[in-house]
């Protein structure tokens, strides 16, 4: 595959000449300058990793990276039957079922409401996002230690405390499951604000003309503008959040990791299959359940690309 | 390849949820974590120490809690005569970064860790008999046998662990209660010493079952309580028997008993909870006594993880630490041994020192820890006593893919109450394939 055939077809049809084809050389130039870097790390970090990940899959690989003994499909075998992994992915579910929908609707009323707003706009805007640029590591390490610890001078036990309840231990108690209200927050606050965001850009493309028309035809209500108009318009934006956020749940790793450790209780796949790559050695079941995962990851995508036009012009 | 196929935009759009997939919104954000969990300092590398200069070795640790540790190998690092040591000191997830090194040449060439039967098999470390040989009558054979696979010896350690029951004399003696030499006693104890403010006893934010982040303190003793062991004398699941879903009964009782604590700021292996006031009890290492002392001067004494019941069971703890090994990638594995015969064999001054100066240890060499001063009196005297009575050796063929599948059913069966007889079986049943895997 030679280069030229990857850019625009003005570009292949004879060999650039001196003034003619200058122009284009120079985008062709451009364009390998800006992408080339970017591309050359997806390759080496991302696409050969899935590869070797790919091949590595069918081979028994315990304390070794390096293919050789071929197993077929054993170790995808292995995961599919009844048992931890499938029982993460049922915990991602559950997390999925919290998460998604309660991002996505917190989300858009604030970035409605932002979009309302008519002073301080920027100073709300950058509030709301700010905890996006917060680690989870450290978001989660201030959500154990500070808000939700388990003894009396945590946050969350103080105020409590106030009106006479005893100390809960957050992450520990597992009935009522209290955890997922630890996760849950802090994932809440850690993502709600790009969210905004991504509404906000939406919100801001639809055009005034639309409310006008809407109010002369007869909208009466806020309601009724939100569900006729507000809504069907940022329909390219719901359903990039939507895909985003979904892929971003199958990907949950570090709240559960910090805050709950290897606990067979709340362990979304990709612990687990930390702990069975990183933990016991054992590659060849750690990348078969990476490939799953990622072609789980992809169906759901090309699916929702399908059904919602994900990227189609509008 | 003729013209239409491919556009520019189309070849952007696929880079673009190529990266979704992988980065989320993450990346799209341009922030977030960006921690590399590496110290950076890796050059100067392990290979090709050039002709006429020392040998290059680089030497992993993962970060003992204790002020003063740190400087004292890199103290030990330096006297060293024969080779240019650098060492790495390992904040954080120690095990992971560990594998991965030694699957890579820029790993390192000596490293501390326990021994493990698949690092044994696929050739990862190096056996370390010659060096050991003259020394080996001096050490333990509870050590011996935790550092052995197929009968050549892997690591030489260099500190020996244990857990003791720290208790406040003082506390108990107002609510009169003794120190519980049974499951039941430490139960009710347990359950006397709660007040509002304080819980009876500590034993892990993960109630010792939960194998993460130096989690899981009672995974062993749990079944030690009863006279079992992970792996029976012939290598058979240990933890199927009656007595064992007796005393996981009690622990399941010890967790909503409502007396123990939970959601601690530190874990176990910290001494803070217990010297706060947060608990009356705790299950902790040895190597927090001398800041238990710093901070209760002699309100405390040390009783080893109590018997099942008068007739069952016996006393017990582990028998932990860390050993120093050999990576079979090291450019320099004669170097490296040398090394190790140095400093954790021949030195003794360097080894009483690293064991009993900063937190306690017990010095691996019996000569060595049968002098030291600071095992002679007091708390530390009966914790040697206990270690020499009662500890336990680990068996390098229980493989981590084993005790996850344990711990996974004891933290189902103690923290949401699972059934006892399903989840050990579930447990048994990976236990017994990678059994067969092991041993055929």
């Amino acid at each position: 595959m030679s280069a030229p055939t990857l850019i625009a077809p003005a570009a292949d049809t004879a060999p650039p000449r001196r003034r003619g084809r200058g122009r284009a050389a120079g985008v062709t130039g451009a364009f390998w300058l800006f992408v080339g870097p970017f591309l050359v790390g997806l390759v080496i970090f991302v696409y050969i990793p899935i590869v070797w990940s790919l091949v590595l899959s069918f081979s028994r690989a315990q304390n070794t990276v390096t293919p050789g003994d071929w197993i077929g499909l054993q170790n995808y075998l292995d995961l599919l039957r009844p048992g931890p992994f499938l029982d993460s992915l049922i915990t991602f579910t559950i997390f999925a079922a919290f998460i998604v929908p309660l991002t996505f609707a917190l989300s858009l009323g604030l970035a409605l409401l932002l979009n309302g707003v008519r002073i301080m706009r920027a100073f709300f805007r950058s509030v709301y996002f700010l905890p996006t640029a917060c680690s989870y590591v450290v978001a989660s390490l201030v959500w154990k230690l500070s808000i939700f610890n388990g003894v009396r001078f945590g946050l969350a036990n103080t105020i409590l405390g106030w009106f006479g309840v005893d100390n809960i231990a957050w992450l520990a108690t597992t009935s009522p499951p209290w955890y997922w209200l630890v996760i849950v927050t802090v994932r809440l606050w850690l993502q709600i604000g790009f969210y905004m965001i991504l509404f906000l850009a939406g919100l801001q493309r639809i055009s005034p003309e639309l409310y006008e028309a809407a109010a002369v035809d007869g909208a009466k209500n806020a309601w009724q503008t939100f569900r006729y108009i507000t809504f069907p318009q940022l329909r390219a934006t719901s359903v990039a959040v939507l895909l985003l956020l979904l892929i971003n749940a199958y990907q949950a790793f570090d709240e559960f990791f910090n805050l709950l450790g290897n606990s067979s209780f709340a362990r979304p796949p990709l612990v687990y299959l930390y702990y069975t790559a990183q933990g016991n050695q054992d590659f060849g079941h750690g990348t078969a359940g990476a490939v799953i995962l990622a072609l789980l990851i992809m169906i759901v995508t090309l699916a929702q690309g399908r059904i919602f036009g994900f990227g189609k012009a509008e | 390849m003729t013209g239409q196929s491919f556009d520019r935009r189309r070849f952007l759009r696929g880079l673009g949820l190529g990266a979704a997939a992988i980065g989320g919104s993450q990346l799209l954000a341009a922030c977030g974590g960006g921690s590399s969990g590496l110290s950076g300092s890796q050059g100067g590398g392990a290979s090709s120490g050039a002709s006429g200069s020392k040998p290059a070795l680089n030497v992993w640790y993962h970060q003992y809690g204790e002020a003063g540790t740190q400087q004292a190998v890199m103290r030990y690092a330096k006297e060293y005569p024969n080779a240019s040591v650098k060492v790495q000191w390992t904040p954080g997830d120690y095990t992971s970064k560990l594998n991965a090194g030694l699957l890579s040449t820029s790993g390192p060439d000596v490293f501390e860790s326990g021994v493990n039967i698949d690092q044994v098999k696929s050739g990862q470390v190096v056996a370390l008999d010659d060096i050991i040989a003259e020394a080996k009558s001096d050490y333990p054979a509870a050590d011996i046998k935790s550092s052995t696979v197929d009968g050549k010896i892997y690591q030489v350690k260099m500190v020996d662990d244990m857990g003791v029951l720290y208790y406040r004399k003082s506390i108990l003696d107002k609510a009169g209660v003794k120190p519980p030499t049974t499951i039941d006693e430490l139960i009710a104890a347990s359950k006397a010493l709660t007040t509002k403010d304080q819980k009876g006893l500590f034993i892990g934010n993960d109630a010792g079952v939960t194998p993460s982040f130096g989690g899981g303190s009672l995974l062993g003793p749990v079944l030690y309580t009863v006279g079992s062991d992970y792996l029976t004398a012939d290598n058979k699941p240990g933890f199927t028997s009656a007595a064992v879903k007796q005393s996981f009964a009690k622990m399941r009782e010890l967790f909503v008993s409502n007396s123990i604590l939970l959601g601690a700021p530190t874990d176990w292996w910290d001494p803070s909870s217990f010297t706060q006031g947060l608990a009356a009890m705790q299950w902790c290492g040895l190597w927090a006594m001398p800041g238990i002392q710093k901070a209760l001067k002699d309100d405390f004494g040390v009783v080893a993880w109590p018997q099942f019941s008068s007739s069952v069971g016996k006393p017990s703890t582990f028998l932990g630490g860390w050993g120093a090994m050999v990576s079979a990638k090291s450019a320099n594995v004669d170097a490296a041994k040398a090394y190790i015969k140095w400093l954790w064999i021949d030195n003794t001054k360097d080894q009483e020192d690293f064991n009993l100066s900063y937190g306690f240890h017990i010095p691996p060499r019996k000569s060595l820890a049968a002098q030291a001063s600071k095992l002679q009196s007091g708390p530390a005297a009966d914790a040697l006593k206990i270690f020499n009575d009662h500890a336990v050796p680990g068996n390098p063929a229980w493989t981590p893919k084993m005790n996850n599948a344990y711990a996974d059913a004891a933290t189902a069966i103690v923290r949401k109450g699972g059934d006892i007889d399903a989840n050990l079986a579930k447990a048994e049943k990976v236990v017994n394939a990678e059994l067969t895997r092991l041993f055929g």
